[in-house]
């Protein structure tokens, strides 16, 4: 089971403003997987992925990715290595154009980028239609469609996604994970942090619930839809 | 109008030479309030540094070697007191890092005092640029009509390098939102002394083209053309280097034309009146963003 673990967060802790936003969190993620924390606002799910990212430090706890420790490196060493985030929000760049968007999150690489521009073109054609358009002026789906893209330029091996469906018309949401699915088929690992359960449940192998900064519950995804107590709290089901 | 265009001819060109050398200086205001929203109060001392280090240079070295020195050494100041000054206040308020500015400003004004003992220093005389030609029956030095060239070459191949390069990309995407900027693996620190450096490079331009309009420098002749700049990128609408370029250009033409009128008491008041009237009815400039959390 170890060999195949290519993320593996130890007793990670997160502090926020002297607020201990995660308090000590392991979990692993397996090469190929699609794994998902699923929880409330303020459960500590975004700063968990900042902490990998190495947007935040971790107060203590550690990262390990591929058998190193990453904890305490430069976001861009991060991205270097192959961890790339879509974050909260989309936070696409509004100046510039969605092809430079592009361009940019594969600001690390020096090699030529046509084949994997044109593999983000193809997994979302509206972004190709409108490339010459400044990101600023897409609606928020196509915006969300451009952060997925964006991530997906620095060739990662572990995509992590923040809130991908946050303010997304429903149809619009079930277009983005059936894509988060199909580049997961094409190798890549995916951590994917969602306040829709139900949706991102459907798609992940494997799953952790995290309450107030602490994982209380986890397993497949299957097993958590079935799960009485996540259907009450999380998917909205009447007693 | 004909007679209006041939009495003031020789100001209006004194004008556009001497926007172009404020146009040099506000690119450096402007990008840098772009990428970390801070005044740098210390540009202007820059450029006096500049000014200063061509006195020493050019007395102990050839003027062909002692102009690339000027602009290098120019550079690594501005470098320098980037990364000794501000970047250690990166996640301070805002307010800190332009108190740190202001302290810098008095810093560089202070040693030049020491180095120079307070006396003036005679600014060297640099071929070519300071030789006197006559131009539609207005006598001018060459500089006059060289800066307005100069700094459009400039202006164009800045611009081009911030749209076309991967590093100009990557400055357009760390003045819209560092976190983000980290995610795509920027090291913000280096876009940020890029755009020091160029910002420096410009004005040690900008001050071997100004200088030499004048027989001198001191400790505080930093100060006006400084402040100057700093009004024309406000006036553009600071962030915007099309805007202070052009604000540059508005204050240098204006400011000379009312010396031609024989107001010359007025002519820096003119440019504080600007300020003054752009601030009230438009504050963002002309072509300022929209944002409201301006200091």
């Amino acid at each position: 089971m170890s060999s195949d673990v290519i993320l593996s967060i130890k007793d990670l802790k997160v502090n926020y403003g002297g607020i201990e936003a995660v308090k000590g969190i392991s979990f692993d993620v397996r090469q190929g997987e699609i794994v998902t924390l699923i929880g409330a606002n303020g459960a500590g799910k975004s700063s968990t992925l900042r902490a990998i990212a190495g947007i935040v430090k971790a107060a203590s706890g550690s990262v390990e990715y591929a058998g190193d420790v990453i904890t305490g490196k430069s976001p861009s060493a991060i991205v270097q290595r192959g961890i790339t985030m879509a974050p909260e929000g989309r936070k696409i760049f509004p100046d510039l154009t969605v092809e430079e968007n592009l361009k940019i999150g594969a600001y690390t690489r020096s090699d030529d980028l046509t084949a994997d521009l044109a593999w983000v073109y193809e997994l979302f054609p509206r972004l190709k239609e409108r490339s010459w358009q400044a990101g600023g002026t897409l609606s928020g789906g196509e915006q969300q469609m451009l952060a997925v893209g964006r991530a997906l330029m620095a060739k990662p091996k572990v995509m992590m996604l923040d809130e991908p469906s946050l303010g997304l018309a429903p149809l619009i949401v079930k277009n983005i994970f059936e894509i988060i699915k199909t580049i997961n088929e094409n190798g890549v690992t995916v951590l994917l942090v969602e306040q829709n359960a139900n949706m991102a449940l459907k798609v992940a192998h494997r799953a952790y619930v995290l309450e107030t900064g602490r994982i209380t519950k986890s397993g497949t995804g299957s097993e958590l839809l079935a799960d009485e107590a996540i259907k009450e709290a999380y998917l909205g089901k009447q007693k | 109008m004909s007679g209006f265009l041939e009495a003031n001819l020789p100001y209006i060109l004194a004008g556009i030479s001497v926007g172009g050398q404020y146009a040099l200086i506000a690119i450096g205001y402007t990008m840098v309030y772009g990428i970390l929203r801070l005044i740098n109060f210390a540009h202007g001392d820059v450029f006096m540094v500049a000014g200063l280090v061509m006195v020493y240079t050019s007395a102990s070295m050839p003027m062909v070697l002692a102009i690339p020195v000027v602009i290098l050494a120019t550079v690594i100041l501005g470098f320098a007191i980037e990364r000794v000054a501000y970047m250690p206040l990166r996640s301070a308020p805002r307010m800190s890092v332009m108190i740190s500015a202001i302290g810098v400003s008095y810093l560089l004004q202070n040693c030049a005092l020491y180095f120079t003992g307070g006396l003036p220093k005679v600014y060297p005389e640099i071929p070519l640029l300071s030789n006197s030609v006559t131009i539609f029956g207005a006598t001018t030095k060459v500089v006059t009509l060289i800066t307005p060239v100069i700094t459009l070459v400039l202006v164009i191949a800045l611009v081009t390098f911030i749209n076309k390069t991967k590093l100009g990309m990557a400055m357009r995407a760390v003045s819209k939102d560092f976190e983000t900027s980290q995610l795509m693996g920027i090291r913000i620190n280096n876009v940020i002394s890029a755009t020091f450096m160029i910002g420096c490079f410009l004005a040690a331009i900008g001050s071997l083209l100004y200088f030499s309009n004048y027989t001198s420098v001191i400790p505080t002749s930093g100060g006006m053309p400084g402040l100057k700049a700093f009004v024309a990128a406000v006036f553009g609408g600071i962030g915007s280097i099309p805007g202070a370029v052009i604000g540059a250009f508005v204050i240098g033409i204006c400011e000379n034309i009312i010396k031609g009128m024989g107001l010359t008491t007025f002519s820096d008041a003119f440019t504080f009146v600007l300020l003054i009237v752009i601030l009230l009815v438009k504050p963002t400039g002309i072509f300022g963003e929209k944002a409201t959390d301006k200091v």
